[in-house]
């Protein structure tokens, strides 16, 4: 048996690996042994380390030296300095941007600590299913303190003080939410966890839930003790069977053990929480509507005034919060407000978690303190874009949150830059699109998803939505003009005035912003009928270069819809009129004759 | 289990349950066992993580190794699904990514057994509270 006592990690991201990480690790490889010394170094890949500018990375255990920028050629320098006389390659150290400081050991890397798990803390570390692991990691203790040592107004001022804005979308103060359902004149008050989230590719609440369900019962009973409610609701959406499964085995679990149910830790406090289920319409999450689909109506919003928190569930009233604003709860009370209010920025306080899609190569879910700039998020901890191709743009906010561009990526985030940057916080999904993503076509694929969860109870949303879309249509099938981006835009406006709920308001945020934005590409569109990034593909147009067709007839027997014709041996034809731009052709012709424009 | 009662209570059963936890990872005791959990969110069920996990523990049994295999929550990795990570007693856990059965069965015989690293480790790249 080998008996390493070093090893040397490469990094093979994709990101690294087109940095030649592969040439790297053989390199070592190859030394190591002509030193005789396969056996006690052992040379391994890793995943990405998240700091593909720097890269290739090179990380030697045990003593956490982290070479940045190695290149095949620094292998031998490494291997004889470092591993045979141990002495750290000065120049392939790490240098901290801010000082010029040479960081030799990686714990000491300020890179490591742009991500801080506070809401996720627990989450991939404690079995969710074993309410002990989450009292040993602290767990119920926040609410153990609140019960017996704290009167409800001095939790509702550390929450306060703590500047916890509500994470589901509106960045409301939570304490101040807490403490208006608290004055609230009412014999029956509730408790709402707003779990619906609807945003297509969001799974920061899911993922919460299903990783640490026991923080957000006890910052429900912690909330209940302050706004003096003994029931609390957990609105979820049914398409989540393992959440909905963790939730119940916890709620189960925290009543077996006396921290749920009657006479909690001997304080005399009751709470008891129910789980309701949604059916998945993206309105529901709206607190109106999602009250009103508790009640068994119609999931359809209502105009605020009021507001749950004087009349909300069955006219009671009610603090609705969405679940990683609760998560954030016990940490507060457990660490104070002051330690929670370090983090962040002035007006946003804390972390957020975003769930990291799209075109980017470390799609997750990640939680970094307000502040963090995107790019941080994107080239940093996300590792870039996939397949070393060219940000284009990050949208942030859900499905009706704005596209920003390149010239955003040093906004420091929070609720108050992303709107001044014509985007919005919203649940926290982040979506990455490269140069191949049209942006006209990306607007239009947001609003489908907007027009069709629509309740349709006013009529801007749910007519001028419909308008919206087909005007893009007609864009993207290469028939619009000058004239249809002025309408959008009024049109675009009018909806955001005059909707009635959240949905309406910002439905036409991705289409506002891309014209913004990217102007250049909707014109593209409208005067030349081409769609730059070549995804529209009415726009596209298929021909056959003369002189490089060869008369093969490949073409002309695998179109499906018989539009290309020419004899044998002699150059073929496409008529426009039939073609469908399926581009079965382009992909059939062995000789690249096809064009396309 | 009988109801906890006070504050007190609570905190008794945390100091009980976090000796028991540090027993596990770090005890001198020759019984010192494997950690492995698997992340198991919709995210890495999907994936495959229920076999990876079904697999690791009837291979471990099979071999005769003593180690606890748990579930837990979403580690974010969503890149790299399944994704577990390792404690061998007295050394720093360790997370792998992509781990269905050939890269779990690599990890047994490798890194359980003969404490070498294999390939696919993912770098952690978070701080939690607790630091
Ligand atoms: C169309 C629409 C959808 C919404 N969906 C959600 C959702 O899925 N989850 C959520 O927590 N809040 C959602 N909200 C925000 C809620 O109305 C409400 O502001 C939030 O639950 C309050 O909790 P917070 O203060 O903790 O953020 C949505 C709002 C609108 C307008
Ligand atoms: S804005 Fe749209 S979703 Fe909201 S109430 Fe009106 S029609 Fe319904
Ligand atoms: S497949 Fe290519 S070479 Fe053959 S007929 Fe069509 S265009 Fe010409």
């Amino acid at each position: 048996m080998a008996d390493y006592n070093m090893h040397v990690l490469v990094c093979g991201g994709t990101g690294c690996k087109a940095s030649e990480s592969e040439q790297i690790k053989n390199n070592f490889k190859k030394y190591l042994s002509e030193l005789g010394l396969a056996d006690e170094v052992q040379v391994i890949t890793t995943g990405c380390f998240g700091f593909c500018e720097k890269g290739p990375i090179v990380k030697i255990l045990p003593d956490n030296t982290f070479y940045t920028q190695v290149t095949p050629k620094d292998v031998w320098e490494i291997v004889e300095e470092h591993i045979v006389k141990g002495r750290k390659v000065k120049h392939l150290l790490y240098k901290d941007p801010k000082n010029d400081h040479l960081i030799p050991d990686a714990t000491g890397m300020d890179f490591y600590k742009k991500q801080i798990r506070i809401a996720l803390r627990n989450c991939g570390f404690i079995n969710p299913e074993n309410v002990e692991e989450y009292i040993a990691r602290d767990g119920y203790a926040a609410l153990g303190t609140c019960l017996s040592e704290k009167t409800p107004e001095e939790v509702i001022q550390v929450v306060k003080d703590s500047g916890l804005r509500g994470r589901g979308g509106g960045g409301f103060p939570t304490g101040l939410k807490w403490e208006l359902t608290r004055k609230a004149a009412g014999d029956q008050k509730y408790v709402v966890c707003n779990a619906d989230e609807g945003d297509p590719g969001a799974f920061m609440d899911r993922s919460i839930l299903e990783g640490d369900p026991h923080s957000v019962i006890e910052a429900m009973a912690i909330c209940g003790y302050c706004v003096g409610a003994d029931k609390g609701l957990v609105y979820i959406r049914a398409e989540y069977p393992l959440a909905i499964q963790r939730l119940k085995v916890a709620i189960n679990q925290a009543k077996e053990y006396g921290l749920l149910g009657t006479d909690i830790l001997g304080t005399g406090f009751h709470f008891d929480i129910e789980l309701k289920y949604g059916a998945g319409a993206f309105v529901c999450g709206e607190e109106t509507a999602l009250i009103h689909s508790m009640e068994g109506l119609r999931g359809e919003p209502t105009v605020k005034p009021p507001f749950p928190a004087e009349s909300g569930y069955l006219g009671k009233p009610t603090n609705v919060n969405n679940v990683e604003t609760f998560a954030n709860i016990p940490v507060i009370i457990n660490k104070g407000a002051a330690w929670f209010s370090a983090i962040g920025t002035e007006k946003s306080k804390g972390t957020k978690v975003f769930a990291l899609a799209g075109n980017i190569n470390n799609v997750g879910l990640i939680e970094v303190p307000m502040g963090t700039t995107l790019r941080e998020v994107i080239y940093d901890i996300g590792g870039g874009i996939k397949d070393g191709k060219e940000f284009k743009s990050v949208q942030t906010g859900g499905p009706s949150g704005g596209c920003l561009t390149k010239d955003f990526l040093d906004v420091p985030i929070d609720y108050d830059n992303l709107l001044k940057a014509g985007s919005m916080m919203g649940s926290g999904g982040m979506i990455v699109m490269d140069e191949g993503d049209c942006m006209v076509s990306i607007a239009k694929f947001y609003l489908e998803f907007t027009l069709e969860e629509s309740c349709g109870k006013c009529t801007p949303c749910r007519i001028g939505n419909k308008r919206l879309h087909e005007i893009l249509d007609k864009i993207t099938s290469g028939k619009g003009t000058r004239e249809d981006l002025d309408r959008l835009r009024i049109l675009g406006n009018v909806i955001k005035d005059t909707s009635l709920c959240g949905l309406g308001q910002t439905s036409p945020n991705p289409v506002l912003s891309t014209l913004d934005n990217f102007m250049d590409e909707y014109l593209a569109h409208v005067d030349e009928h081409k769609c730059p990034a070549g995804q529209c593909k009415k726009l596209l147009h298929y021909s056959i270069d003369d002189e490089k067709c060869t008369g093969c007839t490949l073409c002309f027997r695998n179109c499906p819809v018989g539009a290309i014709s020419g004899e044998k041996r002699s150059p073929h034809y496409i008529d426009q009129s039939l073609c469908i731009k399926c581009g079965v052709c382009l992909e059939k012709c062995k000789f690249g004759a096809v064009l396309i424009r | 289990m009988t109801k906890i009662k006070t504050l007190a209570d609570l905190k008794r059963i945390r100091d009980e349950v976090q000796s028991k936890i540090k027993l596990r990872e770090q005890g001198d005791k020759p019984d010192k066992l494997v950690q492995i959990k698997v992340s198991m969110a919709t995210c890495g069920i999907a994936s495959g993580a229920k076999e990876t996990m079904t697999y690791l523990i009837d291979e471990l049994e099979h071999q005769g190794i003593d180690a606890v295999v748990t579930q837990t929550g979403c580690m974010g990795y969503c890149f790299a699904e399944p994704t577990i990570e390792l404690t061998i007693p007295g050394k720093e856990p360790v997370v792998y990514g992509h781990v269905g059965k050939e890269k779990a069965l690599e990890i047994i015989e490798k890194h359980i057994k003969l404490g070498e690293m294999v390939d696919g480790i993912i770098p952690v790249s978070y701080k939690t509270i607790d630091e």
